[in-house]
């Protein structure tokens, strides 16, 4: 059973290395500062205890005030998951950091939220729109799109 | 030698042997090819436990008089930047010498156009020609992807003549003569007890030169090079897909005539029993058609190279020394030992040798 | 005297193959940079068959998305509607009655062999076996959608699974059907293995053609046979089960050197395992409703869920987002095959046109799951 993690004791141990990165250990999920989120997830991807390797999928969601990015980590070694949350408060060029560099499985998914949603991944190889052609305007699943 | 091969009861003199001959083959090649068409697809069906074409009249036999009439009525398109007239020369170049074949392959004791006495010689030569009628298509239709098709055909042609040739030496050396008419009649028992390696050799390898699966690569449509005919239509294309089962055709019949003894045979006519064998070494091809799957093209160089070529010296070296050391004991006695040294050979070859190794650099 | 060297100057040229190709499993295309036979880069680029899904799915009931998810991936239905369902039942905490989790066992699994069957068909066809294998198969799988047929009347996109159980109780006739389908696969399996496992000509195809390691197969989170190919025991029945899956007996087969043979092995031995847990899941099937009540309009509490199962083709998984009215906040779905895409470049370079096509179809996608 893959089990999920406490978050608040996660919180706690992330607090101890990385201050001021986790904003609120909800009831599942763990909230972060945007710019400490590649840090935070190179810890979680390296340290021997949690050895997040596999990355099972990264979404986002447009919540009217803010974008929501969430990545659902998963350790095969000792079956363990994990929930990640970053927000984005800019509508108009919405900017974060990519994973791509820790997990590859993120090179397509950013791609589609880029395209879809229009949030910006500093450091991915190859942003394009990815399911719709090049050249369409707009990013459909914003709610204002239709 | 014109008049020796009229038999006792033909008519007329040799300029009407020559006209009835000619437009016999002719009708021959044209009707096997259409047979050859719908057998192929019943058969193919069948085995892949489904039915094949059944409606154009009865079990579809007028299956293939629908494709021509398609094939004939289709507006025949030529690229603007192709050299017109190799394009227009392609197609026959590559069906015309399969039916020159049949000038030399004996339907029945006795009969045929032209006795050569280098009948062997000639059908290696003429059946040659036909790979230049691919390369024809290839270089005419301006297109990289037709040459890079008809340049890997060239290649796998010249390949495995070598093999192929090597393996009928050993049935000349055993009939003692280049006349087709002549290694029929030395046939008493069929040379492909005696030469099982050769058979094999010279089957894997006929299969190869003619394009069929498992050696399809040229007609490929899990591709992208679908080959040297990609700018062909009408009766253009007809001719080349009508070429390739004529083709299909000339390895039956010359495998019937060189190994499985032509038209001897006891209880039936002899025009009937060279048809039913060649129906049964064309039924062995779909069959093979239907069961394997494709090799790459450097495995395919490889199998040539590294396989069939080694082991047609061998057999040639085995059977010349057969016939120096027992220039007289009857055949019988030499099929278990071929049989023998067959099996051995391929064993071990199939040891040494794994398709998977043929990683060359095309 | 000197002696010159002469140089023949090649230079690489980009080729599409697709989208509209017979061996591209729907519309795809690659950008391939060709050195001669051998490819130096290619680029997938998909899209052709983006319909918007997530994006309908938000102006639609709980309920009316399930026709939705049907056609995500078209050839494993049953399976898109599980997951979803599932999702669903953890964010609007439904039960699920027991003989409802039981049908739904049966469909999945029943479904997994189908899909499986054509995933192993398209690969031989690519390797050339010209239609004979795929033409068996098919043989095979009419037998399955004639069950499901019987089940819902539908052949290919079901929509017969409902939030809080299936839409309605399995016939009479469906059981002895099953049960004479399940004397006669493995029988038939056991003719494909005879006729193909060691065919020679396959092996050289396939055998070290294509690898992902395992270390790439975890980083690009593959999933399916995929990622069990490459050696990573790692089945969402085993490693996070859902629904009953922790009842039953069953092993999981992996691959050793992650190429395409293994994975094509890989799929026949899940095909057989999946016929295992059939047959246990046959013998426990329980009477009583098959689905639990639940209003028309679901309106489930705010917040959010993942519910994900094992898929014919990977790690198939819903995320919903609700806000507390009639349709999804956010709908989204984790296709496993589009992220198992993620590595082609990788397995592709190096190796000839031929084994191009042999590479993509071991991998098996549908392309209406990568572009939703």
């Amino acid at each position: 059973m893959t089990t999920a993690l406490s978050v608040s004791k996660i919180a706690k141990q992330l607090g101890k290395k990385f201050p001021e990165a986790v904003i609120e250990s909800g009831a599942d999920s763990l909230l972060l500062k945007a710019e400490s989120l590649l840090a935070v997830a190179e810890y979680l991807n390296t340290a021997p205890d949690l050895a997040f390797d596999y990355l099972n999928h990264v979404t986002a969601t447009d919540y009217y005030d803010y974008f929501e990015v969430v990545y659902y980590l998963v350790s095969m070694k000792h079956n363990h998951g994990l929930v990640l949350k970053v927000r984005c408060y800019d509508r108009e060029n919405p900017t974060l950091p990519s994973v791509v560099s820790l997990w590859r499985g993120a090179d397509f998914q950013e791609r589609e939220i880029y395209d879809l949603l229009g949030i910006s991944f500093e450091g991915h190889p190859n942003l394009r729109r990815i399911v719709l052609w090049e050249g369409f305007e707009g990013h459909p699943l914003r709610k204002e799109f239709l | 030698m014109a008049m020796q091969m009229l038999p006792p009861g033909w008519p007329g003199n040799f300029w009407a042997h020559w006209a009835i001959f000619a437009v016999i083959i002719l009708v021959f090649v044209l009707l096997s090819v259409m047979a050859f068409i719908w057998f192929e697809r019943r058969a193919m069906a069948i085995m892949q436990s489904r039915l094949g074409p059944n409606r154009v009249g009865p079990f579809g036999l007028f299956q293939p008089v629908a494709d021509s009439l398609k094939v004939l009525i289709k507006e025949d398109i030529v690229p603007s930047r192709a050299d017109k007239l190799v394009h227009w020369l392609a197609p026959v170049v590559a069906f015309v010498p399969a039916m020159m074949v049949f000038a030399v392959v004996p339907f029945r004791g006795g009969a045929l156009l032209a006795d050569l006495n280098v009948g062997v010689l000639y059908v290696v030569a003429i059946s040659s020609v036909t790979t230049l009628g691919v390369f024809m298509a290839g270089w005419a239709s301006n297109n990289k992807y037709s040459l890079l098709g008809a340049m890997r055909q060239i290649a796998s042609v010249v390949s495995y003549e070598i093999p192929v040739v090597l393996s009928l030496v050993g049935v000349i050396m055993l009939a003692g003569s280049l006349s087709l008419q002549q290694i029929v009649q030395a046939q008493d028992i069929p040379f492909i007890l005696v030469q099982p390696l050769g058979f094999l050799l010279f089957f894997i390898g006929a299969l190869a030169e003619i394009n069929r699966a498992p050696f399809d690569l040229m007609e490929a449509d899990s591709e992208i090079v679908a080959g040297f005919n990609i700018e062909y239509s009408g009766m253009k294309f007809g001719l080349f897909f009508l070429a390739e089962y004529a083709e299909a055709l000339v390895v039956a019949a010359i495998v019937t005539t060189l190994f499985l003894g032509g038209w001897r045979g006891p209880l039936l006519p002899d025009w009937l029993w060279f048809l039913v064998k060649v129906g049964a070494v064309f039924f062995v091809i779909v069959w093979i058609r239907t069961t394997v799957p494709r090799v790459r093209i450097d495995q395919l160089m490889a199998l040539a190279w590294k396989f069939l070529f080694p082991l047609a010296l061998i057999n040639l070296l085995v059977t010349a020394v057969e016939i120096l050391v027992w220039p007289d004991v009857s055949l019988w006695l030499l099929v278990p030992v071929n049989f023998a040294v067959m099996i051995v050979l391929v064993l071990l070859w199939s040891k040494l040798f794994k398709l998977g190794w043929g990683r060359v650099n095309v | 005297m000197t002696t010159k060297e002469i140089t023949i100057q090649t230079e690489p040229f980009v080729v599409n193959i697709g989208p509209v190709h017979p061996s591209t499993h729907g519309v795809f295309r690659m950008r391939t940079t060709l050195d001669g036979e051998v490819v130096v880069n290619m680029e997938p680029v998909f899209g052709y068959l983006h319909r918007g899904i997530e994006k309908l799915a938000e102006e639609r009931t709980y309920g009316g998305c399930v026709p939705l998810t049907d056609r995500l991936d078209y050839l494993a239905s049953m399976s898109n509607n599980m997951a979803y369902c599932l999702a669903v039942e953890k964010l609007a905490g439904i039960p699920v009655p027991e003989r409802a989790e039981y049908i739904r066992v049966i469909m999945a699994e029943l479904q997994r062999i189908a899909s499986h069957l054509i995933a192993v068909g398209s690969f031989l066809n690519d390797c050339g076996a010209f239609m004979t294998p795929i033409v068996y198969m098919i043989r095979e799988r009419e037998k399955i959608l004639d069950l499901f047929d019987m089940v819902c009347g539908q052949r290919l996109t079901y929509n017969y699974m409902r939030v809080g159980g299936v839409s309605q109780d399995i016939p009479e006739e469906f059981i002895p059907a099953l049960k004479k389908f399940l004397k006669e696969m493995p029988g038939w399996i056991n003719e494909y293995d005879r006729l193909l496992k060691q065919n020679e000509i396959l092996l050289a195809r396939s055998k070290g053609v294509g690898v992902l390691t395992k270390d790439l197969a975890i980083n690009i989170s593959a999933s399916g046979p995929l990622l069990r190919g490459s050696g990573v025991e790692w089945d969402i029945r085993r490693a996070d089960p859902y629904s009953i899956y922790d009842r039953f007996k069953f092993d999981i087969p992996t691959g050793t050197a992650g190429d395409c043979y293994d994975r094509y092995r890989v799929k026949v031995e899940e095909m057989r395992q999946s016929l295992r847990i059939l047959e246990q899941a046959l013998e426990g099937l329980p009477a009583g409703e098959v689905r639990s009540e639940v209003p028309h309009l679901v309106r489930p509490p705010a917040g959010e869920a993942y519910g994900h199962i094992e898929a014919p083709r990977g790690d198939l998984g819903f995320y919903l987002v609700s806000d507390g009215s009639i349709a999804p906040y956010r709908f989204h779905v984790r296709a496993p095959t589009l992220i198992n895409l993620t590595a082609l470049n990788d397995m592709m370079r190096g190796w000839k046109v031929a084994d191009l096509i042999i590479i993509f179809g071991s991998i098996d996608i549908c392309l209406a799951e990568v572009d939703r």
